[in-house]
């Protein structure tokens, strides 16, 4: 079975999506993100579905896990480069993935997972001294 | 059809234009045709002489009631330029239609006056009407046709006008909205708006509704929408320009914004600013020497 591949970029997971998702598909990838966050310590997550068209809503849910599952692990996520119809279609489906930061682009993303984990270092010194 | 009837329908326009000409004139301009000097009166002189000279020529082809044929082309061309023209000009549709139908009163004097007997009447009669209700059917499917064309054309005039997206600053774009919200327009001010976003590479949106003049829950949820959108495609959206009644109403209606607001536009860009980490100052006057 196909499997997309996840890059790390320093503290980060880089995951672009450039083929068209079925649920099984999702799925794994869903899994093997966790897994990789859990062996790498990563601090954050960038998923690129700019080469996305369609987005179903299983999709959606699936990213809000990530991000939720993201969270718990101490990762944050960040999708980017969503397409217009695609996130059309996700506010008309109801899924406005509340829990998920947003980015235009991958550049944008790394800086708000940068930015990010900064903050919560400096929330730890606060909190240590 | 028989050949009588034709001959007499032949024979109407064939004898003499002139006084047909006048007659038509004085009952075109007794039903209102002329629209009360709207159309010149040379014009729609030459527009007549014309006309009655193209509908000689149909019918002397060999099937002069249908008009559907190749021998009535002109006698159409001409009633689609002058109908498409009055309904660009705003004439009503019976002043549209007066044109032919004005005809019949001349032309039928005419054709009672050659009849032999009934019979022949009412062959003629039958042959005429047919013609020329044909013919009015047709100045009012142009006339229609040529109303239909310029609404459309206004109404996507008025929706590339009313939608558009400005760009304030590298990265901030806004987005006035003039007019009533409804369902279609949502859709295309959030594709513009969208669309935008990813060709600026905006970090912020500020969607300002000074121009809007409600804000009912159908509105918000609208508004509510294009934000969501915007922040899944990785832009922030702040709202500014709303009216104190207008505030004052959807706190009334139980209606939440949950996005940032400010109470107007620069107010708004001031914060997009400060967000993508740009200041305005105050320049330092140069002390004169």
């Amino acid at each position: 079975m196909d499997r997309i591949p996840i890059l790390k970029l320093g503290s980060a997971l880089l995951v672009t999506i450039q083929v068209d998702m079925h649920d099984r598909l999702a799925k794994a990838l869903e899994d093997d993100i966790t897994a990789k966050i859990m062996t790498t310590g990563a601090k954050g997550v960038l998923i690129d579905i700019s080469g996305l068209d369609i987005v179903d809503s299983f999709m959606g849910r699936m990213l809000d896990t990530i991000a939720s599952v993201g969270r718990m692990l101490d990762a944050t996520t960040v999708v980017v480069g969503m397409r217009p119809p695609v996130a059309i279609t996700l506010v008309e489906l109801g899924l406005t993935l509340v829990g998920v930061k947003t980015a235009l682009n991958v550049e944008r993303g790394m800086a708000l997972i940068g930015i990010s984990v900064d903050d919560f270092e400096e929330v730890d010194r606060h909190d240590g001294g | 059809m028989n050949t009588p009837a034709i001959n007499a329908l032949r024979s109407l326009i064939a004898d003499d234009g002139g006084t047909l000409l006048d007659e038509w004139l004085l009952s075109l301009k007794a039903a209102g045709g002329a629209a009360n000097g709207r159309v010149n009166e040379n014009e729609l002189r030459t527009q007549c002489r014309d006309f009655l000279a193209a509908l000689q020529g149909a019918f002397e082809s060999d099937a002069p009631t249908d008009t559907h044929t190749a021998a009535y082309e002109p006698v159409t061309a001409i009633l689609d330029e002058m109908s498409r023209s009055r309904a660009l000009q705003g004439f009503s549709p019976s002043e549209t239609a007066t044109f032919v139908f004005s005809l019949k009163h001349p032309l039928f004097a005419r054709l009672r006056r050659s009849s032999k007997d009934v019979e022949a009447l009412g062959d003629g009669a039958w042959a005429l009407t047919e013609v020329m209700d044909s013919l009015g059917l047709h100045v009012m499917q142009v006339y229609q046709t040529s109303r239909e064309q310029v609404i459309k054309r206004q109404q996507e005039e008025i929706s590339e006008l009313s939608t558009p997206v400005v760009k304030l600053w590298d990265g901030i774009v806004a987005l006035p909205l003039i007019g009533t919200l409804d369902s279609s327009r949502t859709q295309i001010v959030m594709e513009n708006l969208l669309q935008s976003i990813v060709d600026q590479e905006a970090e912020i949106a500020i969607i300002d509704i000074t121009g809007v003049p409600t804000v009912d829950t159908l509105v918000a949820q609208h508004l509510l929408k294009t934000v969501a959108a915007a922040r899944l495609m990785g832009a922030d959206c702040i709202i500014s320009g709303i009216r104190p009644q207008i505030a004052q109403t959807m706190v009334h209606l139980g209606v939440e914004l949950n996005m940032v607001s400010k109470a107007s536009l620069s107010d708004a860009l001031a914060l997009a600013l400060k967000r993508t980490g740009r200041m305005v100052v105050p320049r330092p006057i140069a002390s004169k020497s």
